[in-house]
């Protein structure tokens, strides 16, 4: 099989609209007040408020160790609050079983592992747990479902193939169907294309667009690539240090001064030609001679 | 609306991403399901083929007819008495004790995500040995139903210091916890017990005889366990969604809806009852527990809906081929189950290890 190659459709794959759509004007399901999060001692994000955009995209970007993924866990209640709140619809999280939660809200952890041999099919259908009860394990409707979230993610091909046997953007876009079935409108993805090649991650946010813009899904990712995060957001937020630094549209986030202060990072921002989102051109005194 | 799209059939739904065709046809997962189910039914089957063999081979071979006959119409000769008395307990033991293990070794090896894991591993064995040389060294020789139920006193005794120790660790009972805990909890008794036998020679008579594992020996604990046992089992099969979900990661798990902590502690309630009412009924009988989980997944894969009934039949299968090959090896005396398992077993997990990678939890 040639599965190191990227999927890629019959036709030029649609860039996203080139106007991010304002998050001002949105309502949001999604809900942090006041939110203060942290492992053993030390405070990793602290007194932290955020709305989440209902049907946007949105992307929280930031240096390392900056929280970025710290706040992404508390939202999915994979990490329980020291202080404050994560409400879903107003209701606080802690208040809700974690079943309850697994049906308005999934979770896609950093670098998920499947056990050996399980296959693409059964690892999907596994997404369908929160809707199941114990004594009706899998019924044809579930069936149903995994089917067309393999289609959705155009992994169906792959359906009774190993999961190990998946080239890193095809077994991303595996786990992304197993979060699809559970049906949930918002969705959160920990880093869904590290250790991904560009073509990979590509096809990875692909994805994650049209999920956004085919089935409405409201989503909240981490990423590093700050001109891929720009490319394929509505709305990103930037963190350092345990807080929101800056919001908005990607160009009101995404400048010179901000990289400079964020990340002590020399950089361009320049609307790149296809959409006309920011890019980032890191500058570096020592790195390329200017070209003649 | 957002549903519009998946709604339309999988055949008609647009892979705007994947230009591949319409993939495999409808029933790509049925044959799956299938395959897997004629295995559950060939070790079923298998299992009863053991069953038979276990009432026809002993010191003296009977015929299907002499077990017919002791069964349906007994007479009370020297065969009917043999067959009802000794070899029917016997089987019925090896049933149980087979089922238990298998079922408890799929699960432990499950929670603890740990392929070389047997039920062993929290310290259930060595619990129940320490319970029995400490009180044969305090109140002298025990009658056989006394030790069989100091022994599950002190296999669940064990692992409830293995789940108290793994839990108070930060973020709680995970993978590497448990098995930790269950080291330190297994030595600490290992220790104890090597310290009383040395001091307590009646002791040391009681540890030997209990130690080899034996289905064999009849001190009627079945009575006694068997609500334990059924306890056990209904915990396994009710754990096993959650068990599908804790493969993927706790993370993932959790965000499936699982409520981990309640998850891993009725796996391990399960793991105690069953391995309990095994070490209880048979002492400890070694490698078996290890052995039918990687069988099992050999046959059906990584899914516990399938992993857990096929354990407990494979688990049979298992104990009692070993058993009346024990009672065959060796005439006129014979092997107990335990050392056939391990001289069988170890050759057979050897092969099953080079076939396949072993890392499938």
């Amino acid at each position: 099989m040639t599965q190191d190659q990227p999927v890629r459709g019959p036709t030029a794959v649609p860039a996203p609209s080139a106007v991010p759509r304002p998050a001002a004007e949105r309502a949001a399901r999604l809900r942090a007040q006041g939110l203060t999060l942290g492992y053993e001692g030390r405070a990793v994000v602290e007194d932290l408020s955020l709305d989440v955009p209902d049907g946007l995209v949105t992307t929280i970007i930031g240096p390392n160790g900056c929280g970025k993924s710290t706040l992404l866990r508390g939202l999915g209640r994979l990490l329980r609050p020291r202080a404050g709140a994560v409400t879903l619809d107003g209701e606080s999280l802690d208040r809700l079983s974690t079943r309850r939660i697994a049906q308005g809200i999934a979770v896609l952890p950093q670098a998920p592992t499947a056990p050996e041999g399980l296959t693409v099919a059964d690892l999907v259908s596994r997404g369908r747990h929160p809707r199941q009860r114990w004594y009706q394990q899998f019924s044809s409707g579930d069936e149903q479902r995994v089917r067309e979230a393999l289609a959705a993610t155009g992994v169906l091909e792959f359906a009774d193939t190993p999961v190990d046997e998946l080239s890193g953007g095809q077994r991303q876009r595996v786990w992304i169907a197993m979060t699809l079935v559970q049906e949930t409108d918002i969705l959160l993805l920990d880093e869904p294309t590290t250790y991904l090649d560009l073509a990979h991650q590509v096809e990875v946010l692909e994805l994650v667009h049209r999920l956004n813009r085919d089935l409405g899904r409201t989503i909240v990712m981490v990423l590093h690539d700050i001109s891929l995060a720009a490319r394929y957001s509505d709305h990103m937020l930037c963190m350092h240090d345990g807080a929101i630094v800056a919001s908005g549209a990607p160009d009101e986030v995404v400048t010179a001064d901000l990289l400079a202060a964020v990340f002590g990072l020399a950089a361009h921002v320049v609307p790149e030609p296809v959409a006309g989102r920011p890019h980032v051109i890191p500058l570096s005194p020592t790195a390329a001679p200017a070209v003649p | 609306m957002a549903r519009d799209v998946l709604s339309v059939p999988a055949a008609a739904a647009p892979s705007a991403i994947a230009g591949d065709g319409a993939g495999r046809d409808a029933d790509a997962r049925r044959p799956r399901r299938g395959r897997r189910l004629r295995w559950l039914l060939l070790a079923a089957l298998v299992a009863l083929g053991a069953v038979v063999l276990s009432m026809l081979v002993g010191g003296r071979p009977s015929t299907l007819a002499e077990v017919w006959h002791a069964v349906v119409t007994p007479t009370g000769s020297v065969m009917d008495v043999t067959i009802r008395e000794l070899r029917w307990p016997r089987t019925v033991t090896g049933v149980v004790v087979g089922a238990c293990l298998g079922v408890a070794g799929v699960l432990v090896q499950g929670h603890t995500r740990n392929p070389i894991a047997d039920p062993g591993l929290l310290g259930i064995n060595q619990g129940a040995a320490l319970a029995i040389v400490s009180a044969t060294a305090m109140a002298g020789a025990l009658a056989p139903l006394t030790q069989a139920l100091l022994a599950f006193a002190g296999a669940l005794v064990a692992v409830v210091a293995v789940f108290l120790v793994s839990t108070s660790a930060r973020g709680g009972a995970t993978p590497i916890t448990l098995v930790l805990a269950g080291a330190a909890i297994s030595s600490l008794c290992t220790g104890l017990v090597s310290g009383i036998v040395l001091m307590d020679d009646q002791a040391l008579d009681a540890l030997r005889f209990w130690q080899v594992g034996s289905v064999a020996v009849r001190n009627g604990s079945l009575e006694v366990i068997a609500p334990f046992l059924l306890v056990g089992m209904v915990l396994a099969v009710a754990n096993v969604g959650a068990l599908n979900a804790l493969s993927l990661g706790e993370d993932t798990a959790r965000s499936l809806g699982v409520p981990v902590p309640v998850a891993r502690t009725v796996g391990i309630l399960a793991i105690t009852l069953l391995a309990g009412s095994a070490v209880t009924h048979a002492g400890p009988i070694a490698f078996a527990g290890l052995l039918v989980p990687h069988l099992a997944r050999a046959l059906v894969g990584a899914d516990y809906r399938w992993l857990v009934p096929v354990g407990a039949v494979a688990g049979v299968a298992v104990l009692l081929l070993a058993d009346t090959a024990g009672r065959v090896i060796a005439r006129p005396g014979e092997l107990s189950v335990g050392v056939v398992l391990a001289v069988v077993g170890a050759p057979f997990f050897v092969h099953l290890a080079r076939r396949r990678r072993l890392a499938t939890t």
